[in-house]
């Protein structure tokens, strides 16, 4: 066994010249702290893993080891462990990192891209590696509208907003009823004659205060859609008539929004992504327009009530998808949900050459 | 035979079946078949001896208007499948 040499503690300004001089650089602080900034080249090690992992990281025990933490005093144990385990040329930093900075020492800082309120409110999912911080802010940056803040519109407003989309702009000119409460689960029984869109912004509001939320008190029409969508990144279509979900598609394909068009029924559920010449459009599945007595709404025809919730927490699914920019959305498969006897299954849709909408001839 | 699935909006036209058991080797045969029994699914399925333009007719994942129409092969395991659009929503 070598005797054991003692080490030194060193000032911020000789760590400086030390390092310049190509010493080993020891950070025995905690990976979150490491995260935060660290100095550039060197190396992890948090004292806890010290013992465990020295031989690994320096099998060297003449290597000139420069050991730091935060103000000099994990460094000073870790420094007194190496000396004994047989190291030969070790030195702590006995001042602060801020002081190693305020000198002029290198420094490396992750660009921080969210704030520590926002890292703490959304850390699970920032833990997901497609997600992260980046993705996080692209959440945050994200505009997202909803055609209807009813049965489909709902979970998906309440899922979209508690993740932190940025905003969530709602376009409904209904009231709330007490019959839509069964689904609807923006809304609440104090409500009822409350304009939808107040009732979500106060739920929303609620849920998560960082969310804009942007009324549209008025019914999708021709002469509005455009305006309506034209500031939005993503749409969220969840209207019960075919009117509508056939103006929303010709609109979103001129103006190149990706649409997530689910429709419920009873038991049965769709959903399916619209990316504008990318897939095939609505207008591709269905070109022409089906007679009233085919397009029962919910009034008339009754719908589960957590029928619209898978619909459309799948619908909200698809929007991450397209704001994060990663996975397989659906477009071109028609997701077909039975609740009756859960099941799953899809069917292929293609884009159609000669779509009125999206087609060859329409300007692309 | 095959099989063919009814979506919710035709099943009253087939007194409520969510599937049936269908004879025939392409999807006109199926669909006559279909019809000789239910002739109330024959009007909401088809338009002029033609399939209705708002409602697909899929063989297993496969959209017809894509292969042969109505001369599509249907093999005994084969699942055919009706769908007209639906546009419920908010309600």
């Amino acid at each position: 066994m070598r005797p054991a040499t003692p080490f030194r503690e060193v000032s911020a300004a000789e760590a400086l010249e030390l390092a310049a001089s190509g010493w080993r650089i020891l950070d025995v602080r905690e990976q979150v702290e490491w995260n935060e900034g660290h100095i550039p080249g060197a190396t992890l090690l948090p004292l806890a893993d010290l013992s465990s992992r020295i031989a690994e990281v320096a099998p060297d025990h003449d290597e000139a080891l420069l050991v730091h933490c935060a103000v000099g005093a994990r460094s000073l144990r870790a420094s007194a462990w190496l000396i004994q385990n047989g190291y030969t040329n070790v030195v702590s930093l006995r001042a602060s990192l801020l002081e190693w900075r305020r000198l002029g020492g290198a420094w490396e800082a992750p660009e921080q891209l969210l704030t520590p309120a926002q890292q703490r409110r959304y850390s699970r999912q920032v833990l997901i590696p497609e997600i992260g911080q980046a993705g996080q802010r692209k959440l945050l940056d994200a505009r997202v509208l909803l055609i209807g803040a009813g049965g489909l519109g709902s979970p998906a407003a309440l899922y979209l907003g508690a993740s932190g989309v940025g905003t969530i702009g709602l376009v409904d000119d209904d009231v709330v009823d007490e019959s839509n409460l069964q689904r609807q689960v923006l809304h609440t029984s104090d409500r009822v004659g409350m304009p939808k869109t107040q009732s979500a912004r106060m739920t929303l509001g609620a849920l998560n205060p960082e969310t804009t939320v942007v009324e549209h008190r008025e019914r999708l029409d021709a002469d509005n859609v455009e305006r309506l969508i034209a500031d939005y990144d993503v749409i969220v279509d969840g209207t019960d008539n075919f009117d509508t979900r056939y103006l929303l598609n010709d609109a979103a394909v001129r103006l190149r929004k990706p649409v997530v068009h689910g429709s419920i029924y009873r038991w049965d559920g769709q959903v399916t992504t619209f990316v504008p010449f990318e897939g095939p459009c609505y207008r591709c599945m269905y070109p022409t327009q089906p007679p009233p007595e085919l397009a029962p709404a919910c009034d008339v025809a009754g719908v589960l009530g957590v029928l619209p919730g898978i619909a459309g927490l799948l619908q909200a699914n698809e929007v991450f998808k397209l704001v994060l920019g990663v996975g397989e959305t659906l477009a071109g498969r028609l997701l077909m949900f039975d609740a009756m006897s859960t099941d799953f299954s899809e069917v292929r849709i293609w884009r159609d050459p000669a779509c009125p909408a999206c087609g060859e001839g329409t300007i692309q | 035979m095959s099989t063919v699935r009814i979506p919710p909006v035709l099943r009253e036209t087939v007194g409520g079946s969510r599937s049936l058991a269908a004879n025939g080797a392409t999807v006109d045969e199926v669909l006559a078949d279909l019809f000789a029994n239910y002739p109330a699914l024959r009007e909401r399925v088809t338009s002029d001896g033609e399939l209705s333009p708002f409602v697909n007719v899929y063989v297993n994942d496969r959209d017809v208007r894509y292969r042969e129409g109505l001369e599509t092969q249907v093999g005994p395991d084969d699942t055919v499948i009706l769908l007209p659009a639906m546009a419920g929503g908010t309600g």
